[in-house]
């Protein structure tokens, strides 16, 4: 059971270990340097765990390929904001430990989750997570206030959409006597028939949908990315996503597609989120707010690969979801290196990026042009695979939505690589950005991660097939 | 795969070397600090691909219509995404029209680019290798890939190294285009879900019913119309050529408007041979509009580059006039019309470029009366004016000729309107013609061309005549892949 547990332990330990450093006195660089590198031993951990197999907590807990595939990148994800946080002034130094401990809970939370497969134990696990990033939230130097706001309106919404879920999740235990997912399966064709059936769904799956920030449950992404600090929004944006994602699959997996209505309300949301997300995407100044519009959409495009209710779609959803992580992550951090006191940066704070720091202006092209899906990068690859399983079950209407909204998404992923291509830096703004080696080489994989899904997706989408 | 003829005398993937040649000079580049050794490697890298290239010719097979030189890995097999490449009498031009002016563009940015040199000549060597890849693609998503992964380049040439109203022109092209392509991406996955595999021959083999080629036509002419550009769907155009560098609108107009007229003889004509017929009258329609307007529009410009742009809006429509036309004379027209388009507007373009570099100024007016000034120069420009509106004994005539001839056969009003337009030509490329050479008298000192540029513009003046006088070799080799494509058409003819 302990080697099953393995990734969940060494996270656990990793945020005792902050824990500690947080209460010692003279706390300084040191624990920073230290975050870094024990950041990466979760992360070789649970790529050696991949292949463990059992159930755990009679029944509650499962570690399958699906769930330690996500565990993978959920440990990625946290090293590399771990990473992101060298040189800059983001949170208050004495805050630091701190910081990485909760963050660490929340990572705690989330690979129970990808591994729950109980109501109450999914509960427990998206609580867990959620509480660390109420505290994380407000963790920033400089703004006085924005990141209060920022923390009390994630916490309601959250709350909000926890007790809505609970809801939810009290009709469906009520009509199939059970919380385990195993049990629901069985009684669940005749629930979804039932008008009251679907809202139970919805209503449980709301919960996730808030995680995934899809419209409607996404009113609170905008403030939140642009009031928390940078680094804090590279995590939210990213790491809890995944695991809401990997939530959603494993729920929508045990619908029965022939339920027409329930497919229909999520084509329904999939085609608002994306057109929403894009179309209010259009008018974003700050980057960070134009990123989290942008996640609206991608929650949409996400979702056309879950609708399907095929292994395929959901592979596809499951790829889309990790090559998400990479644009995601390629893009904030591109933002944290710019804002070398950890404002937040404008649209125009990218003007002559090229000139100043050519790696950097070439990170985010990739990942702008990634997250328009243009090949040949990772983005376009997932497109594609999302676009050809909704076509499969006959969602065309849904599908020429999608690429229409490419389109219009183009429009503002190209705006951040003409500002930092076409245009030159105003005098004030035109010191080249050094970068250490370190943060090149976070540049550079990012990078070669995205074009290689877009290029050579054979290996990963196997996998990410053989998981469900 | 069954078409696929495997024809390869040469021990190794030809295609595949053209294709990712210039990628690896490009990469190459990447390691490299000096701006002279930048420029020599790109263009040395260019004229290797250039010779591999002339492999394709001197093996080429012209007596079948099958794809040649096929090379096939599986790629994604659980969608059934192949990497496969073949090339047939359609393609095999064009790939050599690529890589022919690709050495010759990175030679004509040798002096005009000073900024950001290495970026720049891995942009051009990008290009190439996605152009090539355009052009032998058997499996849809490679093709998509390929047509896509050009926008970057081509985007980034004209919004960091274009003229001042760079930005716009560089959004606008990028988004037009985009547009198109998602539509082109949509009838790509109804045909895979059709067929179960995204090759294309064997999407050129099916067998799909009126509505579903209907449909399909639709989305697939619209991504081609845009690239074309057909009228009403040109706007891009010349802002995009005004905009860009030299070395940019020459790739444009060379070889990414003919990408437009590839793909309604590659998809269009065999995939929905139907539909195609159905929508044959309205495609004619907006090529002789296109024809027409162009002309016209181009009688009121007084900014070269503008003019040539809209020349070739009237040209490519003359191209896509030959395709619907169904006819073999057409096909053979078009694809010869698009061959010549490319070396034509191309060096009318580097011209204007040699122009450019010395005045700064792309007016009519202010770059007038060379003729004493600049001998050899306004020789060559007149060479490629004639050109361009088709005068006997030069390459357009040719191309122009069999469109006519094959138009008459089938529309006879529309080759009437075509005719209107091919004098339409005339009037504008002579009145430009003119201005140049002797527009006004002045003691102006302009240094003529120096050697690097006749190196460059020479070998297209060479093909100006070879192929006026003698285009046997190029009808022959394209004959056997477009009598197969008319004969297949002939059924949903009549």
């Amino acid at each position: 059971m302990v080697t099953l547990l393995l990734p969940e332990i060494s996270i656990f330990l990793l945020a005792v270990i902050f824990l500690f450093i947080s209460i010692k006195k003279n706390k300084s660089e040191t624990s920073l340097s230290f975050a870094k590198f024990v950041s990466i031993i979760p992360f070789v951990i649970s790529i050696f765990c991949v292949s463990g197999r059992g159930l755990l907590f009679s029944g509650a807990y499962s570690i399958d390929l699906f769930s330690q595939l996500f565990k993978v990148m959920l440990a990625f994800g946290f090293c590399v904001v771990v990473f992101m946080l060298e040189n800059t002034d983001d949170i208050e130094r004495e805050y630091v430990a701190e910081y990485f401990m909760f963050l660490a809970f929340s990572v705690l939370g989330l690979m129970m989750l990808v591994s729950s497969v109980e109501l109450i134990s999914i509960v427990i696990a998206l609580e867990v997570s959620s509480y660390s990033l109420y505290v994380v939230v407000p963790l920033r130097k400089g703004h006085s206030k924005m990141q209060w706001e920022a923390a009390i309106k994630y916490l309601f919404f959250g709350a909000i959409s926890t007790g809505v879920m609970l809801y939810g999740m009290s009709f469906i235990y009520a009509a199939c006597r059970s919380t385990f997912l195993a049990d629901i399966v069985l009684t669940f064709p005749t629930l979804v028939g039932h008008p009251l059936g679907i809202v139970a769904l919805i209503m449980t799956l709301s919960g996730f949908f808030f995680k995934l920030s899809l419209f409607p449950f996404h009113f609170w992404a905008p403030d939140i990315y642009e009031g928390a600090s940078n680094v804090t929004t590279t995590f939210i944006a990213t790491i809890p996503k995944i695991a809401g994602a990997a939530l959603l699959i494993r729920f929508t997996m045990i619908a029965p597609s022939f339920y027409m209505q329930f497919v229909n309300i999520l084509v329904i949301l999939a085609a608002l989120s994306m057109t929403f997300g894009n179309i209010v995407g259009l008018v974003q100044k700050d980057v960070k707010r134009l990123l989290a519009y942008s996640g609206i959409a991608h929650a949409g495009y996400l979702l056309m690969g879950v609708l399907a209710l095929t292994r395929d779609g959901n592979a596809a959803a499951v790829y889309y979801i990790a090559i998400y992580l990479l644009m995601n992550l390629a893009c904030l951090y591109v933002v944290v290196l710019l804002a070398n006191k950890g404002e937040n940066v404008e649209l125009d704070d990218l003007m002559g990026l090229s000139r100043r720091a050519p790696v950097l202006a070439l990170t985010l092209a990739v990942a702008a042009f990634s997250l328009a899906g243009i090949p040949p990068t990772g983005g376009f690859t997932g497109k594609l695979f999302l676009f050809t399983s909704a076509f499969k079950q006959g969602h065309l209407t849904l599908v020429i939505i999608g690429a229409v909204n490419t389109v219009i998404s183009i429009f503002y992923y190209l705006n951040l690589v003409r500002m930092s291509y076409s245009k030159e830096a105003p005098p004030n703004n035109s010191n080249p950005i050094k970068l250490t080696f370190n943060q090149k080489m976070v540049c550079y994989v990012l990078v070669f991660m995205i074009l290689y899904m877009g290029i050579l997706p054979k290996s990963i989408f196997g996998l990410f097939k053989a998981a469900l | 795969m069954d078409q696929i003829l495997i024809m390869n005398h040469l021990d190794f993937p030809i295609l595949s070397t053209t294709i990712f040649l210039p990628l690896v000079g490009a990469c190459l580049l990447l390691f490299l600090r000096n701006d002279t050794v930048i420029k020599v490697t790109a263009s040395v890298t260019g004229l290797i691909n250039f010779v591999i290239s002339l492999l394709l010719y001197v093996d080429f097979n012209v007596a079948t219509h099958l794809f040649q030189f096929g090379e096939m890995k599986a790629w994604i097999p659980a969608y059934n995404i192949n990497y496969a490449l073949g090339i047939d009498g359609i393609t095999i031009f064009l790939i050599l029209l690529t890589t022919f002016l690709t050495p010759l563009c990175v030679l004509s940015a040798w002096s005009a680019i000073q900024t950001r040199v290495k970026e720049f000549m891995f942009c051009i060597l990008m290009m190439e290798s996605a152009m090539i890849g355009v052009f032998c693609a058997l499996d849809f998503i490679l093709f998509y890939v390929f047509w896509e992964a050009m926008l970057i380049p081509m985007y980034l040439l004209i919004a960091v190294w274009g003229g001042p109203r760079k930005d716009y022109a560089s959004i606008k092209f990028f988004i037009y285009t985009l547009f198109g392509s998602v539509f082109l991406l949509v009838a790509i996955i109804a045909l895979y879900l059709n067929n179960q595999t995204f090759s294309i021959p064997a999407a050129m083999s099916g067998n799909y019913s009126f509505t579903f080629q209907f449909w399909v036509f639709l989305a697939f002419a619209l991504a081609f119309a845009i690239k074309v550009p057909m009228f009403p769907f040109h706007t891009w155009l010349p802002a995009a050529h005004t905009e860009a560098p030299t070395v940019g609108s020459v790739f444009l107009a060379s070889v990414l408007l003919k990408m437009g007229t590839y793909g309604f003889l590659r998809f269009c004509l065999p995939v929905t041979p139907q539909a195609s017929v159905y929508f044959a009258p309205l495609m004619i329609v907006l090529s002789v509009i296109g024809i027409i307007y162009g002309g016209l529009v181009c009688l009121s410009q007084t900014d070269m580059k503008k003019m040539i742009a809209y020349s070739s809006v009237a040209h490519m429509g003359f191209a896509t006039l030959g395709i619907f036309a169904f006819t073999l004379f057409g096909f053979e027209g078009a694809l010869l019309q698009m061959l010549n388009h490319g070396v034509t507007t191309g060096g009318l373009f580097l011209c204007v470029g040699i122009i450019y570099e010395r005045t700064h100024s792309r007016e009519i007016f202010d770059n007038a009366g060379l003729g004493k000034i600049m001998p050899v120069y306004t020789g060559l420009f007149g060479l490629f004016a004639i050109s361009g509106f088709a005068f006997p004994g030069t390459n357009n005539f040719v191309g122009e000729l069999y469109i006519l001839l094959g138009t008459f056969l089938q529309h006879k009003v529309a080759g009437f309107f075509a005719v209107v337009g091919a004098i339409l030509a005339a009037a504008y490329m002579l009145r430009l013609l003119k201005q140049i050479v002797w527009g006004r008298e002045d003691k102006r000192i302009i240094p003529d061309m120096n050697a690097r540029e006749i190196i460059y513009l020479v070998p297209l003046a060479v093909f100006v005549i070879w192929m006026g006088l003698f285009p046997r070799p190029f009808v022959l080799t394209v004959e056997k892949t477009l009598m197969h494509l008319s004969s297949q058409l002939q059924t949903y003819l009549h």
